[in-house]
């Protein structure tokens, strides 16, 4: 019988990497993403695993070792936030053009200045272009899953992945999870075999200049294989919910069925909106949600099977690309394009800097959308 | 007029004959840094891998799918040798190997400047790597910039005025030491025993270990291929680049080579990066240096001079002279 744990987001990512026997950790504090190197530092105190942990001086320096201790050929993983996150952007691109298969947990908190320490996703949607797969959870459940996926795909197509929850909303919320036992998890993750490495036996050279009849074949693979990810993800899914009983999908229905409307988000916003759609449903309006669960690679047929044939669709982000406008709305409807069937969108940010996002907030989101139906594109909540 | 460094032929015996590194390479002919990395690569043998921020070795070592060493060579981003080096060691680790030797091999660029942090954290945690900065005094790889290792008067793309650089060069040697490392050297491969004494000395401890590498540039220093070797040579006599050792995180320090001084005018006049300056500016360089090697060496136990007489001509040291009986293999 599987264990049930009642943990934070966070204590579960901690639990995740114990899970899934991280050898090397770098590891360096930064609020909300603290208390998953404490955990961390804790279970492996407790001989519950025993990875390297490398106390580093910056977040720089631990994607730095994560990305070489990766090279070596062993399972690597890190954590941060925010302005952590950003200061890792050129080692990003080392772990993506690299093809490592490093994991990350990312605690989405609001960039400075001025200094803010709750939640939006303009941290790790500002890295969307570095090569990494992007997972956005809503439960400290589907964050525990989610990390022993990461793990999984990541090693079987050679893309690193940050999995993302949102600050205390998510990673300082407690929730009872169910925790997966050893057999299960070496089934669903075997011992990572590195198909390259750094080996005395073997001497080869990794990361050397490369003149432009190389480059761009190189990263033609990097883009095909992200585009296989999408089936390795879902493949990886149905595994684990044979396993588990637990399936999380690259994007999430709830009442879509029959619905006209549909409420498009992703992480913890889901679980808000889903509340809301069963009281607009008592008035007879006829709501869905639909969460974005993988950002990258874009599941656009999922997105497309999703959408397709509705009325409207409200797209709802936590984060904006300014001068244009909410992230997750743009890659929708570059997904809807010349789609027949594609439904009007309406684009809302709100819950910057850890806003609250209540059922309010959405219901006012969507009436406001309902009131002026294909109105306005693009509005602030 | 300068003196001609008078370099006495002798035969190398202890240099190990496996070519590890070298066929190939791309660095300028008589670059500094490339002896050095076949030297180094001699004494700490084919167990070795190499960690390479940003520098010239990301040319060197050759582009995609070549590379001159013979042992693997992990490129990294500029200002990550020290901590890329601790992560590859940390996963040896994991897979249950402790023999093999990381050594990091960073320009003066990514290791006093952008890599210092990186270099500092590393040193702190006493990490089990061997760290080598390779000093040309500049940012060569693009193209003679002025870094924190370059020299107080010398021209660079970025220091074009008179009298170049204002700043003295920083001091690692004295920076390093006060981390408390158990192992830090200076070395020069123009004194090719006492160079290899140093990098078999650092594979055989373990911890943090750092060896400061004097590496001419004849394109950034402005001088002919050729000088590489006298130049070391000069750059040791005229107390410019002393040569020694720390121990035991700074309690035992040696100076490892004490010649009879020459004027740093000696080493100065034959490179055009210092061509324009004065005598007045050779004075101040003068100072600059005197002041620095008697901090450098105030602490630091001295080699005993041959038979307590000054040597009336100065030979390059033998290894044994230098280290007395011989310990290390
Ligand atoms: C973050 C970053 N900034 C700048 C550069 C450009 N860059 C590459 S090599 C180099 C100079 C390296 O100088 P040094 O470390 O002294 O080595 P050298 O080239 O002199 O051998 C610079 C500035 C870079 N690669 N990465
Ligand atoms: S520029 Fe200088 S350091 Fe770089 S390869 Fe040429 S000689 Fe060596
Ligand atoms: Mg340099």
């Amino acid at each position: 019988m599987p264990r049930r744990e009642l943990l934070t987001g966070n204590e579960a990512v901690a639990h995740a990497v114990a899970l899934a026997d991280a050898k090397v950790i770098g590891i360096y504090p930064i609020t909300p993403q603290t208390t998953i190197i404490e955990k961390i530092c804790d279970l492996a105190a407790k001989k519950v695993f025993q990875p390297r942990i490398i106390h580093v001086e910056s977040e720089h320096s631990a994607m730095a070792t994560v990305i070489a201790a990766s090279y070596t050929g062993v399972r690597a993983f890190t954590a941060t936030s925010a302005q952590g996150l950003a200061l890792m952007h050129e080692l990003l691109h080392w772990a993506g053009g690299g093809r490592l298969p490093v994991v990350l947990a990312n605690v989405n908190r609001a960039m400075a200045p001025g200094w803010s320490i709750w939640t939006d996703q303009n941290d790790s949607l500002s890295q969307r272009d570095t090569g990494w797969m992007q997972f956005y959870c809503e439960s400290a459940q589907e964050v525990l899953d989610s990390l022993l996926l990461a793990f999984r795909v990541s090693e079987r197509v050679m893309i690193p992945s940050m999995v993302v929850l949102d600050a205390f909303v998510l990673s300082h919320t407690s929730e009872p999870v169910e925790m997966p036992d050893a057999e299960t998890v070496a089934e669903f993750l075997p011992e990572y075999r590195a198909p390259f490495r750094l080996d005395v036996e073997k001497p080869c050279s990794f990361g050397a200049l490369l003149r432009p009849q190389h480059y761009q074949e190189i990263r033609v693979q990097l883009q095909d294989a992200m585009e296989a990810a999408v089936a390795e993800i879902e493949a990886s899914d149905e595994l684990w919910k044979k396993l588990t009983g637990r399936g999380w999908g690259v994007v999430a229905g709830y009442r879509t069925e029959d619905a006209d409307i549909l409420f498009v988000t992703s992480a913890t916003v889901a679980s808000t909106a889903r509340a809301v759609a069963d009281r607009l449903r008592e008035e007879g309006i006829k709501v869905g949600v639909v969460k974005v669960r993988v950002f990258r690679p874009f599941p656009f047929a999922a997105i497309r099977r999703a959408l397709a044939g509705r009325r409207l669709a409200v797209v709802f982000d936590r984060n904006i690309s300014y001068g244009h406008h909410g992230i997750f709305a743009q890659e929708i409807k570059s997904a809807l394009y010349g789609v027949s069937g594609a439904p009007p969108l309406a684009c809302f940010v709100g819950g910057l800097g850890g806003r609250d996002v209540t059922r309010e907030t959405i219901e006012t989101t969507l009436r406001s959308a309902l009131a002026k139906s294909n109105g306005r594109l693009f509005a602030w909540i | 007029m300068h003196r001609k460094p008078r370099l006495q032929g002798r035969p190398l015996w202890n240099v190990p004959s496996d070519e590890i590194y070298g066929q190939g390479h791309l660095a300028c002919p008589g670059c500094g840094a490339a002896i050095s990395m076949r030297l180094a690569l001699k004494a700490l043998g084919r167990r070795t891998i190499i960690v390479l921020p940003a520098c010239c070795f990301s040319v060197i070592d050759g582009p995609f799918p070549c590379s001159a060493a013979g042992v693997p060579v992990l490129h990294c981003a500029f200002e990550t040798a020290g901590a890329s080096a601790a992560g590859v060691r940390a996963a040896l680790a994991a897979r249950g190997d402790d023999e093999t030797l990381v050594m990091a091999w960073a320009g003066d660029g990514g290791t006093y400047d952008i890599g210092f942090q990186a270099l500092s954290a590393a040193a702190e945690r006493n990490e089990d790597i061997l760290f080598v900065c390779y000093d040309n005094e500049a940012y060569m790889n693009t193209g003679i910039q002025r870094s924190g290792a370059t020299p107080m008067s010398a021209w660079t793309a970025t220091t074009p005025a008179y009298p170049g650089k204002a700043e003295p060069k920083k001091d690692l040697a004295a920076i390093m030491i006060a981390h408390r490392i158990p192992y830090f050297a200076t070395a020069c491969p123009t004194y090719v025993d006492d160079f290899l004494m140093k990098f078999r000395k650092a594979r055989a401890m373990r911890g943090f270990r750092m060896i400061h590498v004097f590496s001419p540039c004849a394109p950034g220093w402005q001088v002919a291929e050729a000088e590489t070797i006298a130049l070391g040579h000069l750059a040791v006599r005229a107390r410019v680049f002393p040569l020694l050792e720390a121990e035991e995180g700074g309690r035992v320090r040696r100076l490892n080579v004490d010649p009879p001084p020459l004027p740093v005018a000696d080493y100065l006049r034959r490179q055009g990066r210092f061509k324009h300056l004065k005598d007045g500016d050779v004075k101040a360089v003068q100072a600059e240096v005197d002041r620095r090697w008697e901090e450098l060496t105030a602490r630091c136990e001295r080699p005993a001079r041959l038979d307590g007489r000054a040597p009336r001509k100065w030979r390059l040291p033998s290894f044994e002279r230098l280290q007395g009986p011989r310990r290390l293999v």
